[in-house]
């Protein structure tokens, strides 16, 4: 879902920096927040950011024939909250900008927004309404987490048809052409994504049953250590 | 059983990533003889795809700094995973070794008030 270095035009680049950068800045409250208040969460923090730093690493082949990457923030967003997640995705970002010219600086606020905003609200809206429907926690894990990689897609698929109007059709034809590159060629990869972070959250689950019924993310009745 | 149905779902994953590469077949060679690429990176093609909705748009920034070639690419998107990946196991290792500990202070709790 990155856009390349210097592939948006300036004012779009400008708009989405500060459209993101509030999330940013919260986020970061956020984390030193949480810090302060549970030190013992420290490390759940961490395996939050290294699964984002794991999972966004991972290139697969999908069956448009093109590769993408999950984005491995449903996680984080379902037990921390989807703002803690901003500055945790703008890490990842920045990594692959500056060493990796995967995507870039001045694209960075545009995928942040996609990546680290409009994925972890995605993940905790999803998260949220399944646990209200009374579906099992791990299906709640898995279609927060996959509906939460893809929206992140779709995001960047509007963000460049915006930027990139298609001469003929508009905004909408371009969309489906972004659409088109992006969104299916993500649709396997966010089951993935879904079923890896149901691995990872029933291993964490199994470990820390007390911490995840404080951080109201489980019901008491669904963990047994 | 919770362990069975992790080992379950990291097959899936498997069988899910495994599918494309069986599935789709490398295109037959162009009259110029070159052979189009498969699996390239989507984020590569939307950049193809920008140059033929804007075929006059021209990139306005270049990265700081791009690696070397593709292997250093490779070292530095592994370096990344292994990061991460290196972290969650400590972690685990760690949550194992804490309950086991936990378990063995609660048996030799019970063990010590049970009077003989």
């Amino acid at each position: 879902m990155h856009i390349m270095e210097g592939f948006l035009p300036i004012e779009h680049a400008v708009g989405w920096t500060l459209a993101a950068a509030p999330f940013v800045i919260g986020g970061l409250r956020a984390v030193r927040r949480r810090i302060d208040e549970r030190p013992e969460q420290r490390m759940l923090l961490g395996v939050a950011a290294a699964f984002t730093f794991v999972l966004s690493a991972l290139k697969l082949p999908s069956l448009t024939g093109s590769c993408s990457h999950p984005t491995g923030i449903g996680l984080g967003a379902i037990l921390f909250g989807p703002l803690i997640m901003a500055p945790i995705g703008g890490v990842v970002l920045l990594f692959q900008a500056l060493l990796l010219a995967h995507g870039g600086l001045t694209t960075l606020g545009a995928n942040l927004f996609s990546m680290a905003v409009v994925g972890p609200f995605a993940a905790a809206a999803v998260f949220r309404l399944a646990r209200r429907l009374k579906v099992s926690l791990a299906v709640g894990v898995f279609l927060a987490a996959s509906l939460a990689d893809l929206m992140t897609y779709i995001t960047t698929s509007l963000q460049l048809a915006w930027a990139f109007p298609d001469p003929v059709g508009g905004f909408a034809a371009s969309f489906v052409k972004f659409a088109g590159v992006f969104a299916l060629t993500q649709i396997p990869l966010a089951i993935s994504e879904g079923l890896l972070t149901v691995v990872i959250f029933n291993a964490l689950a199994r470990f820390n049953p007390q911490e995840l019924q404080q951080m109201k993310v489980t019901e008491p009745s669904e963990l047994r250590a | 059983m919770k362990g069975h149905r992790n080992l379950l779902l990291i097959v899936a994953v498997a069988l899910l990533t495994a599918l494309p590469l069986w599935q789709i077949q490398r295109p037959e060679a162009g009259p110029d003889g070159k052979v189009a690429a498969i699996f390239t990176g989507a984020d590569e093609k939307a950049k193809a795809l920008v140059g033929e909705i804007a075929p006059t748009y021209r990139p306005w920034f270049e990265p700081l700094m791009e690696p070397a070639s593709g292997e250093v690419a490779a070292l530095l998107f592994a370096l990344q995973a292994a990061i991460g990946a290196g972290f969650i196991g400590y972690y685990l290792g760690v949550s194992l070794t804490r309950e086991k500990m936990q378990r063995a202070a609660k048996e030799k709790a019970a063990t010590d008030d049970t009077p003989c």
